[in-house]
């Protein structure tokens, strides 16, 4: 076929302890805009840094436009033609437009003529329909204006295939219609463009054709046009699979509320809306499962939950009691447990002895410490029993975190969450990045805690872990929560559906 | 071409290289200096001998080495309690100028009037709020607006310069003699608002030293012992963690800039109580007592007691090389001396955090 732009065939790619392509074929006609689907994890970055020369693949063959090629670094790519516009800007701030898009390029004669780029910049801003001054300061813009400069920068080298990386998890809906229309605009004079996201609504009124990926494998390529998103959602996560569902020593009591939120709102670090009027209630012993893509404002649920992150308006309760907003010892004393995603930096000071980390949420309790004075014998007592209860292996309790391995870890994040007899926990992607037998352990602690009577609310994308441990499970995309409903009644291919931002009814 | 040694990280630092590296590094200054003296002839044993009796050894060498001692300790420890939390705050020289004028203040305006006692602790008090509310205006900056530490701290140096420099030269102030025609100078304080000081062990040891080993101790169990020194850790070593279990990240921040602003202010305090008995604008000026201290800190790797330690060895070092300087030994070679001490010091610093393998294991596996 003379009219492919790129066919990868083929492609293997290991990292240490995971294959992230296994066999992967991959085919993009010129001038369409394709779609690459798939779960985060499911392999799309590590094929598109293979596509871009950043890795290079262990099995398989590349060829461009019918010729093959091998590329030994990104730049051999981007001379190739192919430019990748990242999901985190790669700019620097305090230069003009222009000065970032000839940035590194090594055409670029040593006396720099900005007249002509200028105009270049201008002429190519026209041509695709993307407003930007290129005398402007990247600070001084938008984020969607600058998405727009690092979409310039790989035009002016020159590219013929463009590839975007979740181009619009930073955009506002209007900038994101603007995207799209420079995207037609780009393949209507036959560049082509890969457009990489697990939206699959986008996916739906953007794309040609759709390539979906799931665990390192193709699971197939379909026209737009002959899909429906239900079909890609199953396509996605995978259908069929059954999972044992945990038995519970003691069902959970949904009616007895041990955390509620009514109509919280929150803003994340950029100032951007990230809660919109979240309502959630936990039951005593009940393990609820909050399902979604990663950035859809899980970070700030358990963080405005934990007391990190002031709300901007709305209620949270713990057992009947509200928690003064963004107050996070009170939210601590309140009994609110908290197993954050980033376990070693923010769980846990990492350079600090695991007798200190032990003793970081209760260390101002009248049993470690009097009169501002630390309780040295009593918090090195508590930490060494701890550390057989919960079989943690550490040389001794003087032993820096950080040099213990990624179970341990977690399970002196647990033993001390769980030791401050929490009524609610939250756990956040608890078992990400641990090996079986830890995963084993982590979940089993959770389902115990649930036994004895805590409320557990379950952050995860995983979606196997939460349709075996939860009770009930929730749906949150983009700030709202777009779902709830019991975990024996939920199947995959509607989760998935959810999380991809299809609306309820759709899923039914 | 491999280098036949190579350093390596050490998972754990053991306790007794804490006390054995500064003596290793001293050695191996005194070595390097000697081939220098060798190399202007003189006996190397000689003058090693000189400045350990010049700065160490006789009762009268001692008294002054605590003198020249005293502040050093003081800005040391200012250097010290900030690093510890991650703020640089290297205005320890502004912070005992400040001091100085505080306790100045209150000297002249109660000395005589009051009993001494109470005029000694009022002015011991106010060197450190003085100092304290200086440096504090630091720490608001940084917690409140993010502001950059070390440039608001440096730049406060010189604005306190430019306020004792006012205070005495360019104003009829309170703090000025007002018969000092000719020169200007300070106004002496009265002899009732002098600090006393101390005949220990046959050498004298002045009320201000005496509060700088205090000071040392309960810096030292703040450190080691109490919650807020806990919470300082967690800070330094993860700000996510402190948010994450609710320390009042702001709050602590003030808090020990305050704290360390305090020790430079009583630094200053000492300047005026002990030994000038006036706010001497020049003096206090004349000897980068603040700018030393981060050197005091950075030895003696930031422990309060160790900066006594610290601060006793250059004050040792200074007056022996006043007494060394002389027509047959220029004070270039004085600077040398004191330059390569330091310089060994600091390089011995790595040696706690890494120790020297031999590459033999390497180019063994290479031959097989």
């Amino acid at each position: 076929m003379t009219n492919s732009a790129v066919r990868m065939t083929g492609v293997v790619k290991r990292f240490p302890g995971v294959v992230a392509n296994d066999g992967v074929n991959f085919e993009v006609l010129k001038g369409e805009v394709h779609a690459l689907l798939g779960e985060n994890g499911a392999g799309k970055s590590t094929l598109s840094n293979i596509l871009t020369g950043l890795y290079r693949p262990d099995e398989g063959t590349i060829e461009l436009n019918g010729a093959p090629m091998s590329f030994a670094s990104p730049k051999a790519a981007l001379d190739a033609g192919i430019g990748m516009v990242h999901q985190h800007f790669r700019l620097v701030e305090p230069f003009t437009v222009a000065e970032n898009v000839i940035l590194g390029n090594q055409e670029t004669p040593f006396l720099i003529d900005a007249e002509s780029i200028i105009d270049r910049v201008n002429e190519l801003a026209a041509r695709y329909d993307m407003a930007v001054d290129p005398n402007a300061k990247i600070w001084q813009l938008s984020v969607g204006e600058q998405q727009r400069v690092e979409i310039l920068k790989v035009l002016y080298r020159g590219a013929q295939v463009l590839i975007l990386d979740e181009p619009t998890a930073v955009l506002t809906p209007i900038e994101a219609d603007a995207l799209f229309r420079t995207l037609r605009a780009m393949t209507a004079e036959g560049r082509t463009v890969i457009f990489i996201s697990h939206k699959l609504d986008e996916v739906m009124s953007v794309s040609d054709r759709i390539t979906v990926l799931r665990g390192g494998r193709t699971v197939g390529t379909v026209a737009t046009m002959d899909t429906s998103t239900r079909e890609l959602a199953s396509m996605m996560v995978g259908r069929s699979v059954e999972f044992s569902r945990v038995v519970r020593r003691n069902p959970g009591v949904p009616a007895d509320v041990v955390l509620s939120l009514s109509q919280v709102n929150c803003d994340d670090d950029r100032g951007r809306h990230a809660l919109h009027d979240v309502s959630l209630t936990v039951g005593r012993g009940e393990i609820v499962g909050v399902a979604g893509v990663a950035g859809n404002g899980q970070r700030e649920l358990a963080e405005v939950i934990a007391g990190m992150r002031s709300s901007t308006s709305g209620r949270i309760a713990v057992a009947g009691n509200e928690v003064p907003n963004g107050k996070a010892r009170a939210a601590i004393a309140g009994g609110v447990a908290h197993v954050p995603e980033d376990r070693l930096h923010t769980g846990l000071a990492a350079g600090h002895s695991v007798e200190d980390n032990m003793a970081l949420k209760n260390y101002r309790t009248p049993l470690l410490s009097k009169f501002g004075l630390l309780r040295r014998n009593v918090i090195a007592t508590q930490a060494s029993d701890l550390v057989t209860k919960y079989d943690v292996k550490t040389p001794d309790t003087a032993t820096p975190v950080r040099l213990l391995s990624g179970g341990n870890v977690q399970k002196v994040l647990l033993a001390r969450e769980f030791s401050t007899r929490p009524k609610v926990l939250m756990a956040a992607s608890p078992t990400r990045g641990l090996d079986v037998g830890a995963i084993e352990t982590v979940r089993g602690r959770l389902v115990e805690a649930a036994d004895d009577g805590v409320g557990i609310l379950l952050i995860s994308e995983d979606l196997e872990e939460i349709m075996s441990l939860a009770d009930r499970i929730v749906v949150i995309y983009e700030g709202r929560l777009v779902a709830d409903m019991p975990a024996a009644d939920a199947t995959r291919e509607q989760l998935g559906l959810l999380m991809g931002g299809a609306k309820m009814e759709a899923s039914r | 071409m491999k280098s036949p040694i190579r350093l390596e990280r050490r998972l754990k630092q053991p306790r007794w290289l804490n006390w054995a590296i500064p003596f290793i590094s001293l050695l191996g200054a005194l070595i390097v200096g000697a081939v220098v003296l060798l190399a202007t002839g003189k006996n190397p044993l000689d003058v090693y001998w000189r400045i350990l009796d010049r700065g160490f050894l006789s009762k009268r060498s001692i008294t002054g080495t605590l003198r020249t001692a005293t502040p050093l300790a003081f800005t040391g420890m200012c250097a010290a309690a900030a690093f510890r939390l991650g703020v640089i705050n290297i205005g320890g020289e502004g912070q005992l100028y400040v001091g100085a004028v505080g306790a100045a203040l209150v000297g002249l305006w109660l000395g005589g009037s009051v009993p001494v006692g109470i005029t000694i602790i009022v002015m011991v008090v106010a060197g450190m709020l003085f100092g304290a509310m200086y440096a504090s205006i630091v720490g608001v900056l940084r917690s409140q607006f993010n502001t950059n530490e070390i440039i608001t701290s440096l730049m406060m140096n010189y604005i306190a310069g430019i306020i004792l420099n006012y205070l005495i030269f360019n104003s009829r102030s309170y703090w000025r003699d007002p018969r000092s025609v000719g020169f200007p100078s300070g106004k002496p304080l009265d002899e009732r608002a002098h600090w006393p000081s101390y005949e220990l062990f046959g050498f004298g040891v002045s009320f201000g030293f005496l509060i700088a080993v205090v000071a040392a101790i309960v810096l030292w169990i703040i450190y080691k012992r109490s919650r807020l020194g806990f919470e300082i850790g967690i800070i330094a070593d993860s700000p996510r963690a402190a948010r994450y279990v609710g320390i009042r990240t702001k709050w602590t921040i003030v808090a020990v800039t305050a704290m360390s602003g305090a020790l430079a202010g009583i630094g200053g305090a000492s300047q005026v109580g002990d030994f000038a008995h006036y706010l001497d604008a020049k003096g206090l000026q004349l000897n980068n007592f603040g700018y030393t201290g981060i050197v005091v800190a950075a030895l003696a790797r930031l422990n309060p007691l160790g900066a006594i330690l610290v601060a006793v060895l250059l004050g040792g070092l200074t007056n022996a090389g006043y007494s060394l300087q002389g027509p047959d030994f220029p004070s270039g070679l004085v600077g040398t001396l004191q330059g390569l001490i330091l310089f060994t010091a600091v390089a011995g610093e790595i040696l706690t955090k890494y120790r020297l393998r031999a590459n033999r294991a390497a180019s063994k596996a290479v031959t097989a």
